[in-house]
């Protein structure tokens, strides 16, 4: 199987789904949840159908700023500006008025600094581990093109799934919270899993026959692993999906994150890395016989 | 042979003994004579899986603490006696597993409070976010019976004026005489006139301290004090010496809290959380299972089984630590099957390979698990490199500390390493043993 000679059309999928994440981020950015952005969410169960405009009103007695509010039959899920306990109190009054049957599901208040932090120190995570994965790739193969392939191939997919987030918040209001976070991470890792599995085959292909370009290693490498890297993206997309479509509300976003980590990651071992391992193979040789 | 059954049975018997256990504490009453069986196994009790605030509902209070009105070599002690003042309050609504928790980050103190389960979070908050009031009162002799804390403020009646804000510091100190443990206390200026006052108002008469109207302490006063300095003695140890002041400080340096960041989940929302995310695991795994015999036959059957095993092991656990189980630890939990297949995957496209070779079964078995070990050890370190990242083992401060992403990541951490152990160890044994049965039919 000659997968490397699709090399164009890998760099045309990736080019594309790149500008896009670019063209989303710049123009809608992101959807942030409070834990970025500070602020109140109150999601409350009402025991009889009670009008928007009631809420509303409530909202507007208190002098605060209702952001959101989304019905959802009798469940109502409202964003407003940070408020202290004595704010929370009157609000706590005046639904009980609305409604004597209400029910708290959840009430979540974020200080603006706590964002601030949350963003400092996910890119500090994201970092950290690119630099890990570097020095352990780079060693483990002694080769320093395949570390570097494989972290901006990883790289390439947390940047895909930001713009798959943007475009999301933007269509379907899904929102960057701190869960995104963890599943930004684990993007990170279940992308190098992939190419380091894709490596390991090249580099013991190379032991093998160690007259063979790299190209051509690189494309046995490929067609021995793809049977697996694609089983196995599948087994972990079955778990996600099933999570995605039957799990809680707040199961949907972090889960699909996730999916889309595991897609990306998937293809891009294939796709990204080891092009680019050729790439960086390419131009050595080529200022050698200079 | 045996050898490898026991490595097989490992799993198994933990796995009944799980059974049993759950057994005898359902029906305690019919089955006496089955907890004298398992008398070794004495976490029965503790094996109800542990859930998170997210999924048991509850509150979770994150405080600042200003630190800038108290000296900054009085800043450790004080803050060890606001979390006591704080655990103390909390203790009062009889939340089972309040916890509390000082966090530091970059420079910045926190306080963490997570109340499972609380009822009314209002009210608990504005007792938390309340200042320590120390108060010294003197004694009314004619009440005699000072036994409930109500009788108490009665034999106490009468305020001295002295509060908190006279009292500088406490601290422990060894006296030199007999080298007993006794706690110190210094007084500002105003505080050492009241002191010298009430030292003579009530000379070999009690004062008692009171911590938020609850009494701490009741000397009787020996000498009238000008100085301002006074000491408790008494039967002291360093510890109850040490928590004695750290009461005292609470009042002395109280440092204010304001409230940064507040979660309350209801009940509900979480017994729905875990009841989708049970359904939706268990249907993943069907599909997941039913795809692996599709794919690999038998062998399938087999990394199913062994899959089996990795998740009654990795329940066993959580429940032995035990883990406290968020959502995102679930979330992780799931992950991890999905890692816990992709060994097996690894060494069944390998064994493919060496048996479309040629090679006779039990020797393409051998090779896949040999040659699928280095790839399985190279790409798990990596997912074990970005999951120590967010479990931050050594809290940093510059990294993420919120509990949640921790949860994830220990689960997840947790989840490779049995997934190592079963999908590879398990698995390998398993087929060993059928391989030899096959060849004797």
């Amino acid at each position: 199987m000659n997968i490397m000679k699709f090399r164009p059309l890998f760099l045309f999928i990736s080019l594309t789904l790149l500008a896009i994440s670019a063209f989303s981020i710049i123009k809608w950015q992101f959807r942030l949840s409070s834990d970025f952005t500070g602020g109140s969410v109150w999601e409350v169960q009402f025991s009889k159908d009670i009008a928007k405009a009631d809420v509303e009103k409530i909202f507007k007695e208190t002098n605060l700023d209702l952001r959101d509010a989304q019905f959802d039959s009798k469940k109502a899920s409202l964003k407003f500006a940070n408020i202290d306990q004595s704010q929370k109190t009157s609000l706590d009054q005046k639904f009980k008025n609305l409604d004597s049957g209400y029910l708290e599901l959840k009430y979540e208040t974020v200080g603006p600094i706590l964002g601030k932090e949350l963003m400092q120190k996910t890119l500090v995570a994201i970092i950290l581990s690119s630099l890990a994965l570097l020095i352990f790739i780079g060693s483990k193969f002694n080769d320093f093109s395949f570390g570097i392939s494989a972290v901006l191939a990883m790289l390439h997919d947390a940047f895909i799934l930001l713009g798959a987030f943007s475009l999301l918040g933007h269509f379907f209001g899904a929102e960057l919270d701190s869960l995104f976070v963890t599943a930004l991470l684990t993007t990170l890792s279940a992308s190098v899993h992939d190419t380091v599995v894709t490596f390991d085959r090249i580099r013991e292909l190379r032991q093998k026959n160690f007259r063979l370009d790299w190209e051509s290693l690189a494309n046995s490498a490929v067609s021995e692993v793809i049977v697996r890297s694609i089983n196995n993206s599948m087994t972990i997309i079955f778990m996600l999906l099933s999570l995605v479509l039957l799990g809680g509300a707040i199961t949907k976003w972090f889960s699909l994150a996730l999916l889309i980590g595991v897609v990306c990651g998937t293809y891009s071992s294939t796709g990204v890395a080891i092009p680019l391992v050729l790439l960086f193979k390419k131009t050595k040789t080529v200022t050698k016989t200079n | 042979m045996t050898f490898l059954c026991l490595i097989i049975n490992l799993p198994a018997s933990q796995k009944v003994s799980l059974h049993w256990g759950k057994l005898n504490f359902d029906h305690t009453f019919y089955r006496p004579d089955f907890s004298f069986k398992i008398g070794s196994y004495q976490f029965k009790k503790n094996l109800d899986l542990r859930y998170g605030l997210d999924l048991a509902g509850g509150a979770s209070l994150l405080y600042d603490i200003d630190t800038t009105k108290v000296p900054s070599g009085d800043v450790p002690s004080a803050l060890e006696s606001l979390k006591g003042n704080i655990e103390r309050r909390v203790n009062l609504f009889g939340i089972s597993e309040a916890n509390v928790k000082l966090t530091n980050n970059s420079g910045k103190n926190r306080l963490e409070v997570e109340l499972p389960g609380i009822e009314d979070i209002n009210q608990a908050i504005n007792l938390i976010g309340r200042t320590a009031q120390l108060s010294f009162r003197g004694e009314d002799t004619k009440v005699t019976d000072a036994t409930t804390s109500a009788t108490f403020a009665q034999a106490f009646p009468n305020d001295t004026g002295i509060n908190g804000g006279h009292l500088v510091k406490s601290t422990v100190q060894i006296n030199p005489n007999d080298s007993r443990p006794e706690v110190g206390l210094e007084f500002n200026a105003e505080g050492t006139k009241l002191f010298e006052k009430a030292t003579k108002d009530y000379l070999n008469k009690r004062i008692a301290i009171f911590l938020d109207d609850v009494p701490v302490t009741y000397p009787t006063v020996q000498n009238v004090i000008p100085d301002g300095k006074a000491v408790i003695n008494g039967q002291f140890d360093i510890k109850s010496a040490k928590e004695l002041s750290a009461q005292l400080n609470a009042g002395a340096l109280p440092l204010p809290i304001s409230i940064l960041s507040q979660t309350t989940i209801g009940a509900t929302l979480g017994k729905d959380t875990i009841h989708k995310g049970v359904v939706a695991g268990l249907i993943g795994l069907i599909v997941l299972s039913l795809f692996m015999i599709g794919n690999y036959g038998f062998l399938g059957l087999i990394s199913v089984l062994s899959l089996f095993i990795y998740g009654l092991i990795t329940l066993t656990i959580y429940r032995l630590i035990p883990i406290t189980l968020t959502f995102p630890g679930i979330v992780g939990f799931i992950l991890s099957i999905g890692m816990a297949v992709d060994s097996n995957i690894l060494i069944f496209e390998r064994f493919k390979e060496e048996v479309r070779d040629g090679k006779p079964w039990n020797v393409a078995m051998e090779l896949g698990f040999g040659k699928a070990w280095d790839s399985i050890k190279d790409a798990n370190t990596c997912t074990i490199i970005t999951g120590l990242i967010l479990f931050n083992p050594f809290s940093w401060s510059f990294l993420n500390t919120s509990g949640m992403v921790r949860g994830f990541a220990l689960t997840l951490i947790l989840g490779i390493f049995i997934s190592i152990f079963t999908g590879v160890f398990v698995t390998r044994n398993l087929l060993r043993v059928l391989a030899k049965k096959n060849n004797q039919l």
